[in-house]
């Protein structure tokens, strides 16, 4: 799960880290009238959407006066920006956050994450701060400095010194540093992130170190231990139908093709699409409905596939285990009555029950098109996909 | 022969009152699986099953000379299930739980740590199918009969691929000794290579299939170890050719984050470390059958 720059930054202080006076906003009118209570001359509005990169894209104004800061927080609200992060369809801006702009010394960077070859925690860190650290590993890779956390006792005081010294600062400043690597670390650990980026975190000329930008995201499967951050989710930032999926315990990722794809298994799913793109055709979506899929959450997973447009035909593959192929087969049959399916559907069972599935399907009358094989179930999708005139223009029912 | 488990493991199961546990604990004892009795606290002292129930672990091991144990306990508590099972001394823990906290699993590898080699705590798992020794035992949620006896080892981060690639086989007229379910999770207990090496010693095992996913540093480790260790040919897939890059693809660790982890990578580091990789997911059986061909005539050790 993500969270806004100015959530992140509100947890980070909370540990501990330093950051310039800022507040959010909803209206021009609350964008101004922010200016004044943080003081100052000089003031960012900067969009805020799940993305980084958004200087680049128009997101972020520097204003000298609160008029300023009104057009900039109207031209900002409601408006759809499209990074490089976020895919063509762009996020669209709903909040501000106004900050107070400061003479900046230098632009560091700073990372946790949990690291999947060491089973760590890790911090990064550079002296190149404004820049991704992926452009970074590519164009001074020695410049990076690494910290591996021993998780039995947490990230030490030395650590974080270790980190602030290879960064090049000097003696007061690298107290200050050291204390914002050790409150990221903090709101890593103690809000089970699987991210924290500070970048840049800034020196300022008068000798501040602050973190200007701030990104993190959250471990999905400790949200249920961690109230705080999940009442910081911002639905409006993300993929409805992601959103009414995992309402139904189901796990759904919208790709480009047209053909829906209902599977269960991560695995089993992914190579399943594989298939499709073996076989000539492009997925539409990925999704696993899960172990002990019931009736009612398959026929949650048509309508889900159903809602894009873009879908021209329909593939179902169950292997099942703890999965019954027979209860699967009603829930397919539910689901093409409710929906009213006018889609060609394809369906290939496996496993525990296959044979009274099959006969289920087939004893329906119902236009189904059975496939005993992977290779026959994705073969058959394209060529229904084909014969049916989709791939381009094909509306769902 | 066989990896980890055979028919004679005593094996208990944590959670074992409970709706999942009794199932699946029944579906085990009926494969031939060991199952010497559960652990459910507060529940100590009575029979389930017609076994005897624990409220320790350190109780059932002590009680039953139980050597395996396998975990359903929710997401919440696993980590610590985990490592009372650690701690109590139990040899092998299978760990089928799907959902424990990434920072969880980070603490019970750590914790494992903590003990001597010679006496520590292999763990499979979590969020994986667990482990079927084909014909002799099981301790997972596989469909059991869809595993023929035989000298091919197989490993794979997800359950169901490994249904289907074993469901292949039986139909390519190949056996399985021993498959292990190694998990979706970015942070798991055993991993590809750990598996590989035990295949490499067992001398049932004549070849492995290995069937990886995007994300993480596994396939790629698990590689360089075959070019360098072992003698025995390994068939490789790698699933997930259509995920595009920062998307979780159902799995907590399906996902291309860094240079190396998607799945044209993976097939690509696989094939230039010797391994022989099947050229979609509908040819994992018939790759496995032409490999062994390839290496040896005898395909199928025939059922005792």
């Amino acid at each position: 799960m993500d969270i806004h720059e100015y959530q992140a930054k509100e947890l980070l202080a909370a540990c501990g880290v330093a950051i310039p006076k800022g507040g959010v906003a909803y209206s021009p009118e609350q964008a101004a009238y922010l200016a004044s209570e943080i003081g100052g001359s000089r003031w960012a509005v900067k969009a805020q959407i799940h993305s980084g990169a958004r200087g680049k894209a128009g997101g972020i104004k520097l204003c000298s006066s609160e008029h300023e800061i009104a057009d900039a927080a109207k031209d900002l609200l409601g408006r759809t920006l499209v990074t490089n992060q976020t895919g063509p369809e762009g996020r669209t801006c709903h909040r501000v956050y106004v900050e107070a702009a400061v003479p900046i010394r230098r632009e560091l960077y700073i990372g946790f994450v949990l690291d999947r070859k060491h089973e760590r925690i890790v911090v990064v860190a550079a002296p190149q701060g404004g820049m991704e650290i992926e452009e970074i590993a590519r164009t001074a890779p020695q410049s990076i400095v690494r910290e591996v956390i021993e998780p039995a006792v947490g990230m030490q005081a030395f650590q974080a010194r270790e980190v602030a010294f290879a960064l090049g600062l000097g003696s007061a400043e690298v107290r200050r540093a050291a204390r914002t690597v050790m409150g990221a670390y903090r709101a890593f650990r103690d809000f089970d992130a699987v991210l924290v980026e500070i970048n840049p975190l800034v020196v300022t000329e008068a000798g501040e170190v602050l973190a200007l930008d701030a990104k993190m995201s959250f471990d999905d499967n400790a949200l249920f231990r961690r109230p705080e951050v999940r009442e910081l989710r911002d639905y409006a930032q993300e993929d409805p139908r992601e959103a009414q999926a995992a309402e139904h315990g189901l796990n759904y990722v919208a790709l480009d093709g047209e053909i829906g794809c209902i599977i269960n298994g991560a695995g089993l799913a992914m190579a399943t699409m594989d298939m499709i793109k073996h076989a000539g055709g492009r997925p539409a979506n990925f999704l696993d409905v899960g172990g002990g899929a019931s009736p009612d959450r398959i026929a949650a997973a048509f309508r889900l596939v159903l809602s894009d447009a873009k879908v021209g035909a329909i593939l179902v593959n169950i292997f099942a285990g703890i999965n019954r192929c027979d209860w699967v087969a009603q829930g397919i049959l539910q689901a093409m009555q409710e929906t009213r399916l006018s889609l060609p559907l394809v369906v290939r069972l496996s496993g525990t029950n296959v044979e009274e599935g099959r006969r289920i399907l087939a004893d329906s009358g119902l236009p189904i098109i059975g496939a005993e094989t992977l290779r026959e179930a994705a073969e058959r999708v394209v060529t229904a996909l084909r014969e049916a005139g989709g791939g381009a223009g094909a509306v769902a029912a | 022969m066989s990896i980890l488990l055979d028919e004679r493991t005593p094996v208990i199961v944590q959670g074992f009152t409970g709706d999942k546990g009794t199932f699946h604990a029944r579906e085990m004892i009926a494969y031939g699986t060991n199952v010497v009795g559960g652990v459910t606290p507060g529940k100590g002292g009575t029979r389930h099953l017609d076994r005897p129930v624990f409220n320790t672990v350190k109780e059932a091991t002590r009680e039953t000379g139980a050597e395996a144990s396998l975990i359903f306990v929710p997401a919440a508590g696993c980590a610590d299930a985990i490592m009372e099972a650690a701690d109590a001394g139990v040899r092998l823990v299978v760990t089928i739980t799907d959902g424990i906290p990434a920072q969880d699993m980070m603490q019970v590898k750590r914790y494992l740590l903590r003990y001597l080699k010679e006496r520590r705590t292999v763990l499979i798992g979590p969020n994986c199918a667990g482990l079927i020794s084909a014909g002799k035992a099981m301790m997972g949620i596989m469909p059991g009969h869809i595993y023929t006896r035989g000298s091919v080892g197989v490993v794979t981060r997800s359950g169901t691929l490994g249904y289907e690639a074993a469901s292949q086989m039986k139909a390519a007229g190949v056996g399985v000794s021993t498959s292990v379910g190694i998990g979706g999770d970015p942070i798991n207990g055993t991993s590809f290579r750990d598996i590989l090496a035990l295949f490499e010693e067992d001398p049932e095992t004549e070849a492995v299939m290995m069937i990886g996913e995007i994300g993480g540093p596994q396939e790629a480790e698990a590689a360089t170890f075959v070019r360098d260790n072992m003698t025995k040919p390994v068939i490789g897939y790698v699933a997930g050719l259509t995920a595009p890059p920062g998307r979780r693809m159902g799995h907590a660790g399906a996902i291309i984050s860094a240079f190396g982890d998607s799945a044209a990578e993976k097939a690509e580091i696989m094939k230039e470390a010797g391994l022989v990789v099947a050229p979609n997911p509908a040819e994992l059986g018939s790759t496995v059958a032409a490999t062994l061909a390839r290496t040896t005539a005898r395909t199928t050790v025939p059922v005792a």
